[in-house]
Parts: C-alpha cells; structure tokens; sequence
C-alpha cells in the first residue's frame, strides 16, 4: 500500500514497514517515529546506523548480536525504543521486521 | 586415497553416510565418521517423554547400529577443526587429514547463557525439555507436581524445532484434563516473538488453539535474568512474569568445536550457502542441519531434505562440476495440539505454512495447516520411518526434497 511521508510516496506493507529500501531517508525515519511515538536522537540515530551496518551485511539483527557489540547496552535499546525495541527499530531504519517461525 | 570426514554422527551426519557410502567408489574414497557419544537420541520424543507418552526406551538407540559397514566409525571428541591444514584433531591428539569435511555438529541447548537459569533451581522448579536428561527429569517433576503457574518458555531464536515449544503447551493441557486437574494448571506460553504464531496465515488459521485450550500468552518477551528465589523471570523491559514451574528453550547455540575452530557466528552456527551446502569460507568444508546457519528451521525433516541435496553436491564438487543451487528451505511438520490430535505444515524459505493435502495433491491422506487425527497417526508412525528409513538414507516415497505446490493454497511469504 502507499503512504505519503516527509512528502514522499513510500510503499509499506500493513504492519507499515517499508517495501523498498531505497524510498527510505532521514526525513522519511523522522516521520516513522513521530508516528511511533518516539523522538529520535542523536543516540537513536547511532543505532539505526548499526541496524543499517547490520541489514547491508546481511546479518540477522537480534538482541544478542546488539550484547556482543560492545557499543550498545540492551537496557539503553529498551529505553529507546520502549515496547518492541526491534521490531520498532527496523520499522524507523526502514528495513524488514526481523524474521520468526510461524 | 582420498577422505571423506563427517564430524557428527546425528540425524544429519548419520545419513549422510549412508548417502554417501554407496554413492563413493569405495577404491577412491575413504568416508569416517566422528562422534563422541555412544547414544542416537530420537530427539522429536523428547517432546512426549515428560508427559510418559514416550518411554526412554523409545527414544534412544546405540550410535553404532546406524552406520553402514564400509564407514570408519571413531567415538572421540573432536578438538579442533584446521580448514588451512585440512585437518581435524581429536582430542587424543591424532589428526585426521581431510580433502571434503562435512560438519554435521548441530545445535546445543545454553541455559548458562540466561543468568539464574542453570543455577540450584535447574532441574528443581526449571526445567528444559529440549536434553535427553531435561525431559527425563521434567518426567519425573510431571508425574507428582500438584499444580500452580505452568510457564512455558523460550529464550531466543532461533531454536531447534520453533515448535516444539507451543506442542509442549497443547499436551500439557492434555495431559492435566487426562489427570483432572487441569482446573488447579494456569498454563503462560512466553514468547520474544509477536506472538505464538507470528505469520498471518497460521495466526489466522491456528490462534483458536490457543483460546481453546485457555493458554495465555506473553509476547516480545525478551528475558535478562531468572529471578529463582522469587520464582519469576524478568525482561529487559523489566515485565515480570511469576511461575513454580518454568518449562524453558534455552538459547540454542552450535557445538562449542565451532568457536574453538573460529568458523562460526555469533551462535557458532557456520555460514553456509542456502542453497548449496557448501561452507562460506572453504570451499572443501560443507555443512548440514542445526550447524549451519540456514534461515530454515533447525528441524529433522529439514536435515532430511538438505541431505538429498548435499550428497548430489559431494558427488558434483568431486566431479568438479558447479553445484546445484537447489535447497529451498523446505520443512514439513507434524505440530502436536493434544487429545490425539495433529497438524501438519509444509514451507520454505519463500512460502509460508500452506492449507492444502499432503504428500498426494488433492487426496491426502494429510491435510495441512488443520487439526486432524490422522495427522497424529502420521507424528506416531514417523519414529518408526525415523529409525527404519530416515536416517539410514532411504528414500521416503512421495516427500520431494524441494517443496511441491501441487493441491496446496500457497501464498509468497513476505
């Protein structure tokens, strides 16, 4: 489905995380987390550039990955994106919600 | 001579030896297998020995049995792996020199990765299920536990089986309604996921169970710490959830030989193509099942589907041939849901879980996505096609390796 954002026409799906990366910008993150209820800062942004660093990697996101960075304390994830820390990160970061079973 | 080394004589290393073994000249190839246990557990019973469903018999067999005549079998922990030497050493010392190394290691429960999880409670009022000795224990705890907060527990993903966890929940409203006194159970499933079922499909088809069977759920529940003095587990978000019986899938992590080795990630799974089995980095190394870190499931019947596969690679690797990008995710499972009753679900890496029939378009005699009892005749059978067919690599007639979309309603995962 489409939605306009930051004055942009982005596609997401119904859990309203993005379809194509590449839609995604600054502005468009901004206005993802006004919409969650979160006002990002200059930390939040240090950790949206790990969950990029992450996704063009390839690498699987996960709680325990964000412990064994060293960089990020998994309180302070909590703290920041209070309610889901994930699955909220990855819906500002504009990339796909982290992957489950069924 | 050249040699083959297969390092885990498990469901996935047990049959690839019997793949293999008659698949190699045997004046060429010389295929040895190591494990250092004695005992082939049928882990897929672990599930019903705490409920005496199972008895211990029933799940374990010798090792030995299982691997054909022409294979070398060595029972000996393995020390390291030396992908630049070729190289594997035991923990005697002796090396085993290597030209194609299949780590077939799998995956190990971790409970001392969660604070407080194996401390003096373990085995006492925390259990898993997911061990040989957890679900022999937990038998044991079932067969006089008077009642109280059942919490049902899993750690993170990913872990052996995703559902295993959420069968557990289903018999175990079974088993207490068949002790009447289900009325003194609160059953809690906890979950980090979003939910017991976390795709749309099943959510939409299979979310009754869990209304029906009045078993509650906590989601996104990401644990930090078992608070075993205070009978609760405790998340990062600090929601507590308070139990007397804590059932828990501790982190699943692969053999400790992998990080020793430095061929793992985070959870010492090798990175593996998930298409072709071969390993990342060498590519003489080549790795199957729960070792791996396929974004399948880390399930039998995976192992089982990627074993075909390996094996036409082997052949083709030392033909010198490119390999088949083949491997699909393909998964197929039997969910237990209680009171004699199963579904079954098929999928893979780009299909979610299907209705439809199963393994005939259109006929069955399995129906997927559905509750039936035929579908828990099938789980039944399948322990007899698990020790007699499966892993002695003997086909199972009508069940591709790849995933068939005949007589299903499929859908593209997203």
């Amino acid at each position: 489905m489409k939605k306009v954002l930051a004055n942009k026409e982005i596609d997401v799906n119904e859990e309203g995380y993005l379809l194509d990366f590449t839609q995604w910008n600054k502005e468009v993150g901004n206005s993802l987390a006004e919409e969650c209820d979160i006002v990002l800062t200059p930390r939040h942004w240090e950790f949206i550039e790990y969950i990029h660093d992450k996704y063009n990697k390839e690498e699987p996101l996960s709680i325990r990955g964000i412990k064994k960075s060293g960089e990020f304390d998994v309180k302070e994830f909590y703290a920041l994106f209070p309610g889901g820390p994930l699955k909220k990160a990855t819906l500002i970061a504009g990339i796909p919600k982290p992957k489950s079973c069924i | 001579m050249k040699k083959l080394i297969i390092l885990g004589a498990g469901t996935s290393g047990t049959m690839m030896a019997n793949h293999l073994v008659s698949k190699l000249d045997k004046k060429d190839w010389n295929i040895t297998i190591v494990d250092q246990y004695e005992t082939h557990y049928y882990q897929p019973g672990f599930l019903f020995l705490p409920f005496d469903i199972y008895t211990t018999k029933q799940v374990k067999k010798k090792g030995k049995k299982f691997i054909p005549k022409g294979v070398n079998y060595v029972q000996e922990k393995i020390e390291l792996i030396l992908p630049a030497e070729n190289k594997v050493t035991l923990e005697s010392g002796k090396d085993l020199n290597y030209d194609i190394l299949i780590v077939a290691t799998g995956t190990k429960t971790a409970p001392d990765e969660t604070e407080g999880m194996d401390g003096p409670e373990w085995y006492k009022s925390i259990f898993d299920f997911y061990t040989y000795e957890g679900a022999k224990a937990l038998r044991d705890k079932l067969r006089k536990w008077e009642g109280g907060k059942l919490v049902i527990h899993i750690t993170e993903m990913p872990i052996k089986c995703p559902v295993a966890p959420l069968e557990f929940a289903f018999l175990a409203d079974s088993f207490f309604k068949h002790k009447g006194m289900r009325d003194k159970v609160d059953i809690t499933f906890v979950t980090p996921l979003d939910g017991a079922f976390t795709k749309p499909k099943a959510t939409a088809a299979l979310h009754y169970l869990l209304e029906e069977k009045n078993i509650k759920e906590v989601t996104n529940f990401n644990i930090e710490r078992v608070d075993y003095e205070n009978n609760k587990i405790i998340d990062y978000a600090d929601t507590e959830v308070e139990y007397d019986l804590l059932v828990t899938v501790p982190t699943n992590m692969g053999d400790a030989l992998i990080e020793r080795s430095g061929m793992g990630d985070d959870l010492n799974y090798i990175p593996t193509n998930k298409a072709t089995l071969q390993s990342i980095d060498n590519e003489n190394i080549f790795a199957i099942g729960d070792a791996t870190n396929l974004p399948a499931s880390k399930a039998g019947s995976v192992a089982h589907f990627e074993a075909e596969i390996l094996t036409d690679n082997i052949l083709r690797y030392i033909n010198g041939e490119p390999l088949k990008e083949e491997f699909d995710g393909h998964a197929n499972c039997f969910i237990e849901t209680g009171n004699g009753k199963a579904l079954l679900i098929d999928f893979n890496y780009t299909h979610e879980p299907v209705e439809g029939t199963f393994p005939f378009p259109g006929v069955g005699p399995l129906s997927l996505l559905k509750e039936s009892r035929t579908n828990h005749m099938g789980k039944m059978a399948f322990r007899w096609i698990y020790w007699n067919m499966l892993i002695k690599g003997i086909h199972i007639p009508f069940v591709s390796a790849t995933m068939t979309e005949k007589g299903k309603n499929y859908e593209e995962a997203k």
